[in-house]
């Protein structure tokens, strides 16, 4: 990490030493005192990790051989023809293995639970892409794997259950609290916290104490340097602009991070405005939330005034979730991501548009991300490039959307 | 020295051992809180820990987490409890803390939620989800407002920083039996007693209070065997629970939480006897 401007500190160089992101001290390790070592043994082990070659290396072969990366970076002519702007890239994380950019990150966790002599793995899940990509890495690896899904979307996302089962996944239904990926989290932390010694906690998004957010943000951090890397074979220089959704937030901080450090490259994160912008009826804490503490680290989050976690609404079970990373958080104050959000209504247009113009089927977690193109692209030059990151598929969604259409 | 701290060494002192029950605030109601107060206040009690109820408890086992999430639907708020606590500041002997996720505080503002909670009459504040060096100006402020900042000791907790936590908490020590969450256990495991001579050691006298896990008077008895008190959480609050359930009133909730916690102190190493 070469520092080329001396005078302001780069936005990459995050997290200090104590998990915290930037001046307002996002981040953190706001757990109980049982897992204090835990999390601090999990550091070290990362730490030690990273910078290993030969980690590098088997995890470099898993994502290759195993994963299917790189994943393409698409132009959609008729996506940007429909515009009339910028050119339309898709990053194709839809194409990796399991159906989104989840398994980027339970890849490199799993392999770091296996260095750690960890036996065993668990995860909590929401729609269940994360608790497929776990159990996947699990069976991959030789893990035991147990992953917790609130009991509300266990019923929600029968698919998924079913997958986790046949990779030999325990699917442990919560019903506590709203029942939902919140209180999933919560479960899966108790279980860590008995547990700790034999098991590794494989967290699903940029969110928890530290080391968590900046393990997998480095995890998904691939997919930025793909794009890279394919804008300038493909384009013959960066991208001028680049959107994702935002629920946790690790697709988005995966491509993005790479690019923090490119003024030139602006950077869109999409939230989930779901149903209206009152409390309750959205998940859009960058965007209507303030800062406060949920799942060990300080960031925005929805709540009251009593700090009480308010539930969460989007039509993507993926972006129901009532907080958000601390590094967007810090990307926010600092003005460098632009996040805005849109309603559940406008990612159904654009899933549906993205279907008839492209024959692809996103994931409605990413339709939000191509929802936000209908006021960035035909604002753009047609010399212009957009890479979407369109971080998973959609065939997940297929009977939400027939429902919500009436069909 | 805090007020809670001098109060507890005196009995420690005086070779008592101590009770320190906790109730969930506002379960089912404020009323039945102020009345089971009101009730236990002459037991002779170390100190009352009150939960304040959060919506996402990660160190709480189902027990206590179904008790917040009954109060917060039932519309709990902490400005509420505050003046509940406050009104009855003048009357009760017993010192009161608050036991409460520190991201209740964060939204408050520490520096607010720690006046408000002084001036409601609480001898001190427990972040069970705030561990040493996470916040640091959190023990400024409530030392700066005459309140304890009690912290946490896991069986997880290497030696070094046992001794940290030791030495940085203010009120008293609390010990965690188990490697895990709250709620009641057959059996605590056998290395309570050298960890919680280890802790007495390393904070100087500080006392230290046993929880989690602890339920019935036997238990009780065998960690004030080494601790000097024990910390009832789970147990107490599912006798909350069977008398919401059969739709008691306050007062009679409290009477029968007194019974429970009478019959709780009869496991101290020292008989109990009624104070005043």
């Amino acid at each position: 990490m070469a520092s080329n401007a001396k005078s302001a500190p780069r936005l990459s160089a995050v997290p200090d030493t104590e998990g915290r992101f930037g001046p307002h001290r996002f981040g953190g390790r706001y757990v109980p005192e049982t897992l204090v070592p835990a999390v601090q043994q999990l550091a070290a082990a990362y730490d030690a990790a990273r910078t290993d070659p030969a980690f590098n290396d088997d995890l470099e072969r898993m994502r290759r051989d195993y994963a299917g990366r790189p994943t393409p970076l698409y132009l959609a002519r008729r996506l940007s023809e429909h515009y009339r702007g910028a050119r339309i890239w898709l990053k194709r994380e839809d194409l990796a293995h399991t159906g989104s950019h989840k398994i980027n990150n339970t890849l490199g966790q799993a392999l770091l639970a296996v260095r750690m002599g960890k036996k065993r793995v668990i995860a909590e899940t929401g729609a269940g892409q994360h608790g497929v990509a776990t159990a996947t890495a699990a069976a991959a690896l030789g893990l035991e794997c147990a992953v917790y899904m609130g009991s509300e979307d266990v019923r929600r996302q029968e698919l998924n259950v079913f997958r986790m089962k046949m990779l030999g996944a325990k699917v442990i239904a919560v019903s506590a609290g709203s029942a939902t990926l919140k209180d999933a989290t919560n479960e899966a932390m108790r279980d860590w916290m008995a547990s700790s010694e034999q098991t590794h906690y494989i967290i699903g998004s940029v969110v928890g104490p530290d080391p968590f957010p900046r393990m997998v943000r480095d995890f998904q951090a691939v997919i930025g340097r793909e794009v890279r890397a394919q804008s300038a074979a493909a384009i013959g220089r960066l991208p001028d602009a680049i959107v994702a959704c935002v629920g946790g937030g690790s697709n988005a901080a995966g491509v993005f991070y790479d690019f923090v450090d490119e003024p030139g490259v602006r950077l869109i994160g999409v939230e989930a405005g779901g149903r209206s912008t009152r409390l309750g009826d959205h998940a859009a804490p960058l965007n209507f939330g303030q800062p406060g503490v949920l799942h060990g680290a300080l960031s925005y989050v929805l709540q009251d005034e009593d700090g009480q976690t308010a539930i969460a609404h989007s039509a993507a079970a993926g972006l129901d979730y009532p907080g958000v990373g601390p590094e967007h958080s810090y990307w926010k104050d600092s003005g460098r991501v632009q996040y805005v959000s849109r309603t559940d209504l406008q990612a159904m247009a654009a899933f549906r548009l993205l279907c008839r113009r492209e024959g692809l089927i996103p994931a409605l977690e990413s339709a939000h991300a191509v929802a936000y193109l209908e006021e960035l692209a035909p604002a753009m030059k047609p010399d212009q490039s957009i890479v979407v990151n369109l971080s998973g598929r959609g065939d997940k969604d297929c009977a939400e959307v027939m429902r919500l259409a009436g069909e | 020295m805090t007020d809670l701290e001098r109060k507890l060494r005196a009995r420690v002192e005086a070779g008592e051992k101590m009770l320190a029950p906790y109730v969930t605030a506002g379960y089912p109601d404020l009323a039945t809180t102020a009345e089971i107060l009101r009730a236990i206040d002459d037991l002779g009690l170390g100190c009352v820990e009150i939960g304040i109820p959060f919506s996402d408890p990660v160190a709480d086992g189902p027990t206590i987490q179904a008790s917040f999430t009954a109060a917060l639907e039932a519309g709990l708020k902490v400005k509420d409890l505050f003046a509940t606590l406050g009104t009855l500041a003048g009357e009760l002997v017993t010192p009161r803390i608050a036991m409460v996720s520190y991201s209740v505080a964060c939204r408050h503002g520490p520096d607010r939620f720690i006046a408000a909670a002084a001036q409601a009459g609480l001898a001190g504040v427990l972040f069970p989800d705030l561990p040493m060096g996470c916040e640091p100006e959190v023990g400024r402020l409530a030392e700066s407002a005459g309140l304890a900042d009690v912290m946490l000791v896991a069986p997880t907790t290497p030696p070094q920083r046992r001794a940290e936590i030791a030495a940085a908490s203010t009120g008293f020590v609390y010990y965690i039996s188990v490697a895990g969450i709250t709620g009641e256990r057959r059996e605590l495991p056998a290395e309570v007693g050298p960890n919680v001579a280890a802790l007495k050691q390393a904070g100087g006298g500080k006392p230290v209070f046993v929880g989690f896990g602890i339920g019935r008077p036997e238990q009780v008895a065998e960690v004030t065997a080494v601790a000097d008190g024990a910390i009832v959480g789970s147990a107490l609050v599912r006798q909350m629970t069977e008398c919401a359930k059969a739709a008691k009133s306050p007062q009679a909730t409290g009477l029968e939480i007194r019974r429970f916690v009478q019959g709780l102190c009869g496991g101290l190493g020292k008989a109990v006897t009624a104070r005043k």
